[in-house]
């Protein structure tokens, strides 16, 4: 369905807007695997659409100095779902404003199809922003608003109607066009705020915590219509979020940050599965630490003993020479409990069982002591639940399960 | 959001005791308003009253009035009767004096906007712990009388005033530049006094300016002037007519500061009506001038509002 956002009308470029590379983004649509649930989409080795290079974002003077991005690199690709994740006050959204063009750069440049961005007022950037509070003109009503771009860019009358009716059409806002934006609810500010970023075509569009005023069931909604609006117009989006499990089932990649840097850059399985930092195994999904010291190691696996003398062989990112103590990390749901203490990795007591209706949280006090290991169950109506708190149980991990990680 | 989450029993209920509670309120409001409604019939309704009354008398010769109908007042307003032969005789006077105030509060509400509106974005932009310092700098003129800066002013522009003294000190010019008891000096004067009343009003509307809204505009390739006409002076409207009224209105009316500026040479309305109640000792002609202009702003008011309305709605 990606008819929706070719041109109806050909659109001469303004002399003012530098011309960037091709004109390909807006029509072009390319075969690209879906990537909903975080589905591994194979490695395009596609242009990029935008290069951060080494940009350092210093904000007060003198002692009051806040470096709120310390260095950061990446590169987005074109027509991807790029998300910048981590918790608030880590940067993200002072990235995304320096992409917007709101705020400019210490050091370093920002390149968009290979051109330096970072010096251009946000007027002159080919890169719309769809702003966490939505920011609607409340003198306009619904169409001006979503035509306000448009007729920025000095476009035809007959043009900025078709587009405007187009851009209703993919945010289903037709019935309500001729309403002011205080006249309409948040979820269909949000979708006015979209169409409104969307109508002129950008490059790239910047998405700052857009569903965070939206309640749960709503938010869920969106989601999906996110995904399906980059999936028809085929716009690099950068989305800005905290929330992890957003992050997880919308991006093509995901970039964690913290304190100003970015940690690892991957595809929702990547940083899941092969968490590079203890902070991303810990910000992401939920993990068990358990404290070790490595024995040997060789061709990045690890012989890692921890207490109760227990060994095993975890994983470790490249780059990473683990030696001494050492945390390892397991994914609840990478864990299972079985009778006989013996026979699993690590021994214990059930503490608490906590039911999730999808799964049950096993919570199981290790003779090594420590804190509580987490072991997820997945609930099926076959499964029945054979433990009970008090039981001596045994933790056994699937293969590859624990990784051994910087702290 | 929040009413979802309350049993229909509990909204019922609230609404019950909300209908009371405006049953109630709306009796206590009227009881309450009624001191300010004494206060306005007092002295608004009835001197309007009074003044309509005798606007309609014969001046008596020792001012005050003489109760004998008369429509005089209104037609010496434009004519004058002819000593010898009765006639009446088209005289332009009063209504170049109209013209000129009209002219005169135009321009002070124009300069005052021009001046103010920078002043007030200004303003509305510096941290908030700052506004309230500015917000008192520009009040700072309101804690002495208008009569005293006024007369501040002649000193500083008259022909041995500081602006004269400073320039023939310094060898710009050798005579004294006039500036006082000309148009120029009630201009000044206007200006001065009703800057801080355009100011105002439009600090309080800019100040509650969502300021992303313009970072908004900008990230939709509005220039700096479109993000202006587009964006801020729209929603900025309120402000823009409540300052407008505020400068217009008593500019028109102004009597003190074209009586000391302009030296009884180049009179204003304010001045004129004065005159009839004093030296010209024609009640009814005051009046009856008094009305006219009264008229002329409701008028000029109610096109004002009308434009600027519709514009807003256009957007």
């Amino acid at each position: 369905m990606g008819i929706a956002f070719e041109n109806q009308v050909a659109a001469p470029q303004l002399p003012s807007r530098p011309a960037y590379g091709d004109n390909q983004t807006g029509t072009h649509l390319p075969e690209r695997a879906g990537s909903l649930n975080g589905v591994i989409v194979p490695e395009q080795p596609g242009k990029n659409a935008i290069e951060v290079r080494g940009v350092r974002k210093v904000f007060g003077t003198g002692e009051n100095q806040v470096a709120a991005l310390d260095t950061v690199s990446v590169s987005i690709r074109e027509n991807e779902f790029f998300t910048l994740l981590g918790p608030s006050g880590c940067g993200k959204t002072t990235l995304l404003r320096l992409i917007a063009g709101f705020d400019f750069p210490t050091a370093g440049e920002i390149l968009l199809h290979r051109q330096d961005i970072a010096p251009l007022p946000p007027f002159k950037r080919p890169v719309n922003t769809v702003f966490q509070s939505y920011a609607l003109f409340p003198h306009m009503t619904v169409a001006q608003n979503i035509g306000f771009g448009l007729e920025m860019l000095g476009k035809p009358k007959a043009e900025i109607e078709a587009r405007v009716a187009q851009m209703l059409k993919l945010v289903k806002m037709e019935a309500l066009k001729a309403r002011r934006t205080s006249q309409i609810s948040g979820g269909q500010q949000q979708r006015v705020a979209l169409a409104r970023a969307l109508a002129p075509q950008p490059k790239v569009l910047l998405l700052d915590e857009p569903l965070s005023a939206l309640d749960y069931k709503l938010r869920k909604e969106m989601q999906i219509e996110l995904k399906r609006l980059q999936h028809e117009t085929g716009i690099t989006f950068i989305f800005v979020t905290h929330d992890q499990e957003e992050a997880l089932t919308m991006s093509d990649r995901i970039a964690v940050m913290s304190a100003g840097k970015i940690l690892q850059v991957g595809t929702p399985r990547d940083i899941y599965d092969r968490p590079a930092e203890r902070f991303v195994a810990d910000f992401i999904g939920e993990t068990n630490f358990l404290p070790g010291t490595v024995v040997s190691k060789q061709a990045g696996v690890a012989t890692v003993k921890f207490a109760g003398d227990a060994t095993i062989s975890a994983g470790y990112p490249e780059g990473f020479d683990p030696t001494g103590e050492v945390t390892l990390v397991v994914r609840p749901e990478h864990a299972d409990l079985v009778p006989d203490p013996a026979k699993g990795t690590i021994a214990g007591t059930l503490a608490n069982i906590v039911y999730f209706g999808t799964d049950t949280h096993y919570h199981v006090k290790l003779d090594g002591g420590g804190e509580n290991f987490i072991v997820r169950h997945q609930n099926s109506r076959s499964s029945p639940v054979t433990f009970a708190t008090g039981a001596k149980v045994g933790i056994q991990f699937e293969e590859d399960a624990a990784r051994v990680l910087k702290d | 959001m929040t009413t979802a989450a309350l049993s229909p029993t509990m909204i019922s209920k609230a609404a019950l005791f909300e209908a009371q509670a405006v049953k109630t309120s709306a009796r206590r409001n009227r009881l309450l308003s009624l001191p300010a409604l004494i206060i306005i019939g007092i002295f608004g309704v009835l001197p309007l009253i009074i003044i309509c009354v005798y606007s309609f008398l014969v001046a008596a010769p020792y001012g005050g009035v003489q109760w004998q109908f008369s429509t005089d007042a209104y037609l010496n307003f434009l004519f004058q009767r002819d000593i010898f032969d009765d006639t009446l005789q088209f005289t332009p006077d009063f209504l170049i004096i109209y013209l000129r105030s009209f002219l005169f509060a135009v321009v002070t509400t124009v300069i005052c906007l021009l001046l103010g509106f920078p002043t007030a974005y200004f303003m509305a932009t510096r941290p908030p712990a700052q506004r309230n310092w500015w917000v008192l700098l520009i009040t700072i003129p309101f804690w002495s009388n208008l009569l005293v800066r006024t007369l501040a002013i002649m000193f500083i522009i008259r022909d041995e005033g500081l602006i004269n003294n400073a320039l023939i000190g310094l060898g710009v010019i050798d005579k004294p530049i006039t500036m006082l008891y000309t148009n120029f000096a009630i201009q000044l004067g206007l200006l001065y006094a009703f800057l801080p009343f355009m100011v105002l009003p439009l600090y309080s509307s800019l100040e509650k300016l969502d300021f992303r809204l313009i970072e908004a505009a900008y990230d939709l390739y509005a220039t700096r002037r479109q993000v202006l006409w587009r964006v801020i002076i729209p929603l900025s409207k309120p402000g823009i007519i409540a300052g407008c009224l505020l400068v217009f209105i008593p500019a028109l009316g102004a009597y003190v500061t074209p009586l000391i500026l302009g030296g009884g040479i180049h009179l204003m309305i304010g001045d004129l009506i004065a005159q009839q109640f004093g030296s010209g000792r024609n009640w009814p002609l005051g009046c009856a001038q008094a009305l006219i202009l009264m008229a002329a702003v409701l008028v000029a008011l109610y096109f004002y509002v009308r434009n600027t309305s519709g514009k807003v709605q256009h957007g």
